[in-house]
């Protein structure tokens, strides 16, 4: 992983900087280099660097006090909610200050009539829905990682979750946000129904990786709870059959709030770590249908009829709670199973569902070329793939064997019609793949919108963008466009 | 000037000396649109890709809204987001103007359902953003300051929208006799519960009117328990599926005017709008009849206001200097030479 090179004469000002910080926000900045420690990766834990500084801010001014600091002094700055990016989106460089939103939980707003809450942007996303369950209602985007990720790194990713398919993701969900920009204003971006006149700057600003401001706080939208939810796991002799089954299932109309997808080799690692009884088979779907009892029975009885035209070795509908949650006990295990058995890399391209045939077959047709195992677990009914590539990482070489595969598996999700990142991000991870997706004009257009939130491209800067393309704007050496 | 392809088309932007005027059938004008030399996206027209088992339509943007329609109901699909059919309508009009429907409190607008775009700019250079695939987080979302941007950033040749299967069953319900003040807290009950309301607007002649699609069972299920909810208001009877267009109204006496507000502040709004022609997204947005040229006198409130027919463009309240900014220096950025602005 290639990264810039830190400004020198940053780091060389670090004293200055830091004394600078501190007397505008005295408990809030950290630089003693045992507790900037953990400040040196989020979950893409194989690349750390250790930060200039860190802030812990309280709230919305504070953000702004730091950020026009940072602007003066030609700081760069990097966002970070929870920590819990995937693809390096908080990861710092040695001559950047880390703003992180740990301290800012607070629940600011609660409004049924309207079905909306407001937060401070480091609330987890979990404790969004714990504040209104009580009330029957949820915050629909689910992340996995939904106890520990913060509402601000979700927008920033426009994270999405098992749910998807019939709630959407954050952007679908969002009404409004509080932005600081990197000079240190602070901007109202959204309203009701999250419409405001002009154009749709909520709408680019979720999504952009920390690269256009800092969202300090965020107003989102509350859907009443359903009466009920009720999973049915599907097994199959094969994964095309079960890629199959995905797509007549969502042909025949029927519209489940999820649709999971594992492979062998998935189920296996998930059975001996979680011990959930799923059947011996290629492949599994677990498909969750919402609504009182009647009419969960009736959609389940159409899934059914349609999963009986693929002849799957088995199809248990629960019974019951404890049912329910076994069933959905493999696949949320899933990570942690395979994590025991082996190091392996989490790949995140989606894919039209009709392509599923075509891109299980060449992911393991690039398996046996690369000489690594790959187990498949994702979500179905919206194409975003989970290939897991396993791999040594204490053998030489293996990590960047395991690169390069994922590397070709991602041009592959591109070459059928998808996309490199469908919940994930882009993040330092898969910046140097941008150009399989977009031309050197596409990519200008996105940067160009940088240029206007953030001009000195101070704000997550290595992020995004191939690094040879962006460095002009970074290197401040580009023409005023 | 009428382009067959995209390739005309931005030739014809790299060429022009001349302020443009972007439309598709122009029926979603409003006004102080369309004073520049006229530009047609007509000529752009046809479905691209099809996939209903991934719910996915690709289409160029000139394609008559009626059309796709069609197409997508011979598959026994639709378009999610329920935009209003005019004569003449072009799907490239219904992203610019982001067109979203009643079903919009279910499944979101025009733009929670686009999911890929390719459009020339200002500059003529030909951009593609999103895809089309319903998860998509590579790069910016582009997608989505195209949506509703009025073709003030460049003209859309061709989008990826998401589709939605035909409901088997749809029942539209009723509680007659309700004004708009009183017709708002039975609109936030019905959204507040269970129900999966797919439209939920107030008529002056018909009262509160709600919808209610999927499986017959379902349907039937959801009915029962929505009319329980509903019963302090009244007893709720089946109507008339041919309301909804209506909760669309396209000329009034004076001016035309669309208030978004969050409904708690409607009612305030409501006492501050003498003519009120249609309320719809469970109170969020209301049409009013005003005098023409005249600015209606509003309380504060979080939303804003925007006269939608009349002499001059006009939205209230005047938006914050640095959300102006960020607009202005996008556009300039996207149309350097202010073809696409000429009069808007």
């Amino acid at each position: 992983m290639q990264m810039p090179v830190a400004n020198a004469a940053i780091v060389a000002r670090r004293a200055a900087i830091v004394a600078r910080l501190r007397q505008a926000v005295p408990d809030a900045v950290i630089d003693d280099p045992a507790e900037t420690r953990a400040y040196e990766c989020d979950a893409l834990s194989a690349y750390r660097c250790p930060p200039l500084a860190v802030v812990l801010p309280a709230d919305t001014a504070q953000v702004a006090t730091v950020l026009r600091i940072c602007h003066e002094e030609g700081v760069p700055v990097v966002p970070r909610g929870a920590g819990t990016s995937l693809a390096g989106g908080a990861m710092p460089t040695a001559d950047a200050v880390v703003i992180g939103l740990s301290r800012m939980t607070a629940l600011l707003q609660v409004d049924l009539t309207d079905r909306l809450i407001r937060v401070q942007a480091g609330r987890t996303n979990l404790s969004v829905t714990q504040a209104v369950e009580g009330q029957g209602f949820f915050y629909a985007p689910d992340p996995s990682s939904q106890l520990a990720c913060a509402i601000g790194g979700n927008i920033a990713m426009n994270s999405g979750g098992a749910h998807c398919l019939k709630y959407g993701v954050t952007t679908n969900n969002l009404l409004g946000v509080t932005l600081v920009l990197m000079d240190g204003s602070v901007v109202e971006l959204g309203g009701p129904m999250g419409e405001a006149p002009g154009l749709d700057l909520l709408g680019v600003v979720c999504g952009s990786e920390g690269q256009l401001g800092i969202v300090t706080e965020a107003t989102l939208r509350i859907l009443p709870r359903p009466a009920g939810a009720r999973p049915a796991l599907i097994a199959f002799d094969s994964s095309e059959t079960a890629g199959a089954c995905v797509a007549a299932i969502i042909r025949a109309g029927i519209l489940p709030v999820a649709i999971e997808f594992m492979d062998r080799p998935c189920i296996r690692a998930t059975e001996a770590f979680a011990n959930a009884g799923y059947p011996d088979c290629e492949a599994l779907l677990i498909v969750e249908v919402e609504g009182t009892a009647p009419e969960i029975d009736e959609q389940m009885a159409l899934i059914r009829q349609i999963a009986q035209g693929f002849a799957p070795l088995e199809f248990r509908e629960s019974r019951s709670e404890d049912e329910s949650r076994r069933i959905w006990l493999g696949r949320k295990s899933a990570f942690g199973a395979m994590g025991q058995i082996n190091d392996y890399m989490c790949l995140d391209g989606t894919i039209p569902v009709s392509a599923l045939p075509q891109v299980l077959g060449g992911i393991a047709e690039l398996s046996r070329r690369f000489g690594l195992d790959v187990a498949n677990v994702f979500h179905a009914g919206d194409g975003n793939m989970h290939p897991l590539i396993l791999y040594d990482a204490n053998a030489p070489g293996e990590l960047q064997r395991c690169e390069d595969m994922g590397a070709e598996i991602l041009k592959l999700c591109v070459r059928v019609g998808g996309c490199l990142t469908g919940e994930h991000g882009v993040g330092v991870e898969k910046r140097e793949l941008m150009t399989e997706q977009f031309s050197d004009i596409d990519l200008e257009a996105q940067m160009r919108v940088k240029d206007v939130f953030d001009h000195a491209w101070l704000l997550n800067p290595a992020k995004v963008f191939p690094l040879a393309i962006s460095a002009p704007r970074r290197q401040g050496t580009a023409d005023a466009a | 000037m009428r382009p067959e392809t995209e390739a005309e088309l931005a030739q014809i932007i790299r060429e022009t000396r001349v302020p443009l005027s972007v439309t598709g059938g122009g029926s979603r004008l409003r006004p102080d649109e369309g004073q520049g030399q006229r530009l047609e996206t007509t000529g752009l027209s046809g479905v691209v890709l099809y996939e209903p088992a991934a719910l996915t339509v690709v289409v160029r943007a000139g394609t008559l809204l009626q059309d796709l329609q069609q197409i997508l109901a011979s598959e026994g699909q639709m378009l999610a987001f329920e935009p209003d059919l005019r004569p003449g309508s072009t799907i490239g009009g219904v992203a610019a103007s982001n067109s979203s429907g009643p079903r919009r409190v279910l499944v979101g607008a025009c733009r929670d359902a686009m999911l890929g775009v390719r459009f020339v700019d200002g500059r003529g250079q030909v951009i593609s953003n999103g895809g089309r695939v319903m998860k998509n987080v590579t790069g910016y979302d582009l997608v989505k300051l195209m949506a509703g941007s009025r073709g003030t950033l460049g003209v859309l040749s061709e989008i990826a929208l998401r589709t939605a299967p035909l409901p088997p069953c749809a029942v539209t319900l009723a509680l007659p006799g309700l004004d708009a003040a009183a017709a708002l807290p039975a609109l936030t009950a019905a959204l507040s519960g269970p129900f999966d309301v797919s439209g939920a607007g107030w008529l002056p002649d018909a009262g509160v009117l709600l919808r209610l699609e999927g499986l017959p069972v379902s349907v039937r299920e959801r009915r029962r328990a929505l009319t329980d909810r509903l019963a302090p208001f009244g007893s709720l009877i089946e109507s008339d599926a041919a309301l909804w267009p209506r909760l669309v109204p396209r000329m009034a006496q004076g001016d035309l005017w669309r208030v978004i507000c969050r409904p708690s502040e409607a009612p305030a709004l409501l006492a501050h709008l003498p003519q009120v022609l249609a309320m719809d997204w469970g109170g969020a947005l209301i049409w009013a009849d005003l005098p023409a040229g005249q600015a209606p006198d509003l309380p504060p409130w979080s939303g804003h206001a925007t006269r939608v027919t009349g002499d001059h463009a006009m939205t209230l309240p005047a938006t914050a200097p640095l959300v102006a900014r960020l607009n202005d220096s996008l556009r300039r950025r996207f149309d350097p030479r202010a073809l696409f602005q000429g009069g808007a």
